[in-house]
């Protein structure tokens, strides 16, 4: 007699529930009972401690279920807005820790896709994909502050208001020094690409800590303050509202949405890219370079704009990181930072535009957020006299926290969150026939 | 004026003689082999008319231009185009996209129309799929287009990598071994397919083969290179009785035996 498997039927019983609960009324039954549990467990409980760290993962996962879901498009977009677009800014009003992570983790976000381009989609491992964000913040921190003046003898900073040209400037100047990273490096594949690009964002570091002498362009060591940010253009809109709210927030409220547009620009680009004659041009390059030559693909020129393109995202969120934080210096840009990237992008899922953002926003909320909680409940256990030896210092040990995570995700699941071969199984689902088990 | 001229190739690594001092000539719209036993130099010449080796010595010319410092990919959009002898297709690529790819030099969709996804561009990209699935009907693998190449079975994959070639519109196509591995059957389809390449859609092909039943049923003329030199060129009739190819391939006391045959 044949033992009864739990195979027969088809479907084990994971995929049977997220069947029901992806698609139909199970779909929009979970989906929206999910957006309003959590909705309302962040609104009514805003402190920040662990708990609510839970619940505001638990809430940005939300997006991952809403991408996953099989319901109508329209209804998706209709919980993103709301979601993203009223439940956040108003969460953050009750608390702005949580709105400057995720502010954080969406410049993490067009990073990633931007290093994505090069590494995922052309397969050139760039270790020094840092550089480009430094020279997109150094630009408008220079232009902006009373550095100019450092440089050029008399020169003004140039208005607020530039700043909206400025971020077209910083993808303009991310992309030339893309380019010019790009020309030497062609001929080199593999580990030689890997140590030339991790030259090179050591290089734009070391150069920020020593250009302040003869001339003075990036002040060296002591960084740069006081950077401008554009005008508060809404805050009249707001009052009018009735909202009350101080500078402040209101410029959290500025990044978050100008990140978000940027956030939902980038991925349409990207996607767009992907799908088209440059984006297969990159893939062939990354899977077999030979073969792609012989299809007529330009090398040289494919991988100077893969190179271009992701830098230019770079160059851009460097402006606006620079107006974000107000004060840059060459220690923001190392090397640490660039791996930082490179594992959002390989954790996520290489190639795999959702994956990437997934990856992105985890290891933010894994560095800003969950590792420095761990951290701070452990001081508080240790102070309330649980026995952990005293030169314990939980502060120290979150990269070691972070390490042992990415070693364990790459022997556990390399292939990341989101892998991309994943997309083409969804693909295909509705087309497989639950199979009968013969005896 | 032939399609393509190659005279005089000679290309040497260190101490070896790859390619010696070979002339070949293709009249456009013939179907030609070039056969010889393992370590002929057959690939490294076919590497030498594509781009991939500068030549020592000899010129090539195709379609009346001299294609002597071009790069590969500069050769392949004039319009001459490959197969490899162990297969290179896109392996985590589809179907239908290892065939776009090979389209990649007849698409001119600028980057800024891309981004801005403009109606031209989707116009192109409409027709690049419909081109793509005509030459996928033409090997018999649309009803495959969404697979991975992967995953498709040998001969399919070997079909693919030649639909992948005409999506280029290739004047000339170089199938180097196209039927290794294969059984009868497959070898009967795959020459079927390569003669419907020359009379449906007037591409030239230059064939290096082993399967001496392919090379006899299908070719105009055959070239027989031997450590790096051309010993003999001619129909299948000149070229299966000529005692230097036997003894080529099979050793001097076969090409004895072919000559003076025992009672």
């Amino acid at each position: 007699m044949a033992t009864n498997s739990p195979q027969t039927g088809g479907a084990s019983a994971w995929e049977r529930l997220s069947k029901l609960l992806s698609r139909g009324p199970g779909g929009y039954a979970f989906l929206s009972l999910y957006m309003l549990i959590t909705s309302l467990m962040l609104l009514l409980n805003p402190r920040t401690n662990l708990g609510t760290d839970i619940v505001f993962i638990l809430f940005l996962l939300l997006a991952l279920a809403i991408h996953r879901s099989r319901v109508h498009m329209g209804f998706k977009l209709t919980l993103g807005v709301i979601a993203l677009g009223v439940v956040l800014p108003y969460f953050g009003t009750l608390n702005p820790y949580y709105i400057d992570v995720i502010t954080q983790a969406g410049i993490y976000v067009v990073l990633a896709l931007g290093l994505n381009v090069v590494v995922g989609f052309a397969g050139l491992l760039d270790l020094g994909y840092v550089a480009f964000y430094a020279v997109g913040a150094y630009l408008w921190s220079i232009f902006s502050t009373g550095q100019i003046g450092n440089m050029i003898a008399g020169a003004t900073p140039v208005g607020p208001l530039w700043f909206y040209g400025f971020i077209f400037l910083g993808l303009a100047v991310g992309a030339v020094f893309g380019v010019t990273l790009g020309l030497p490096v062609l001929r080199l594949r593999g580990d030689y690409l890997a140590i030339v690009t991790l030259g090179f964002g050591e290089v734009i570091r070391v150069l920020a800590v020593n250009l302040d002498k003869p001339l003075n362009i990036t002040n060296g060591a002591q960084g740069i303050k006081d950077i401008a940010r554009p005008p508060l253009f809404f805050s009249g809109a707001l009052t009018a509202i009735g909202l009350k709210l101080d500078d402040n927030q209101l410029y959290q409220f500025f990044f978050y949405f100008l990140v978000l547009v940027i956030v939902l620009i980038t991925v349409m680009i990207v996607g767009r890219l992907k799908n088209s004659r440059i984006g297969r041009a990159w893939t062939a390059i990354r899977e077999d370079e030979t073969a792609a030559i012989a299809q007529g693909i330009p090398l040289v020129r494919m991988k100077l704009m893969a190179f271009g393109v992701g830098a230019s995202f770079a160059g851009t969120m460097g402006v606006v990181f620079a107006a974000k934080q107000l004060f840059i210096n060459p220690p923001t840009f190392d090397l640490l930072t660039s791996i930082s990237i490179l594992s959002m992008v390989i954790l996520g899922g290489l190639g795999n535009i959702p994956g990437v953002i997934l990856g992105a926003v985890l290891v933010t909320l894994l560095n800003l957020n969950i590792l420095p909680r761990i951290a701070e409940i452990l001081r508080s256990a240790k102070s309330a006299g649980v026995p952990i030896p005293q030169s314990f210092d939980p502060t120290q040990y979150q990269r070691l926290l972070f390490g042992l995570l990415l070693i364990l995700m790459m022997i556990f699941r390399p292939e990341g969150i989101l892998p991309e071969d994943r997309r083409r199984q969804e693909l295909h689902e509705d087309e497989d026939e639950p199979s009968e088990e013969s005896a | 004026m032939a399609l393509l001229e190659a005279t005089n190739i000679t290309k040497i690594f260190g101490g070896l003689t790859a390619v010696n001092d070979v002339t070949l000539t293709i009249e456009q719209g013939s179907i030609v082999s070039v056969i010889g036993p393992n370590g002929a130099g057959k690939t490294t010449f076919f590497n030498i008319l594509t781009g991939i080796y500068k030549p020592d010595k000899g010129d090539v010319i195709f379609d009346g231009k001299p294609i002597g410092g071009l790069r590969p990919d500069q050769i392949a959009a004039l319009g001459m185009r490959r197969t490899f002898q162990n297969i290179r297709l896109f392996h985590n690529m589809t179907v239908l996209e290892n065939v776009l790819v090979g389209m990649h030099t007849h698409l001119h969709a600028p980057i800024w129309n891309i981004i801005l996804r403009s109606p031209s561009l989707r116009r192109e990209e409409g027709k690049a799929r419909d081109r793509s699935r005509e030459l996928l009907r033409f090997v018999s693998l649309d009803n495959k287009r969404d697979e991975l190449a992967k995953n498709l079975p040998y001969g399919d994959q070997r079909r693919l990598e030649i639909a992948r070639a005409l999506a280029g519109n290739p004047k000339l196509i170089l199938l180097d071994e196209p039927t290794a591995g294969m059984n009868p059957n497959e070898t009967l389809d795959a020459t079927n397919l390569i003669r419907r390449l020359r009379d449906q859609l007037g591409v030239t092909v230059v064939l290096i083969e082993h399967d001496m039943r392919l090379v006899m049923a299908i070719s105009e003329r055959i070239s027989v290179l031997d450590y790096g030199t051309k010993i003999a060129e001619g129909d299948g009739q000149v070229i299966r009785s000529n005692p230097r190819v036997i003894e080529a391939y099979l050793g001097k006391g076969a090409a004895g035996m072919a000559a003076h045959p025992p009672a």
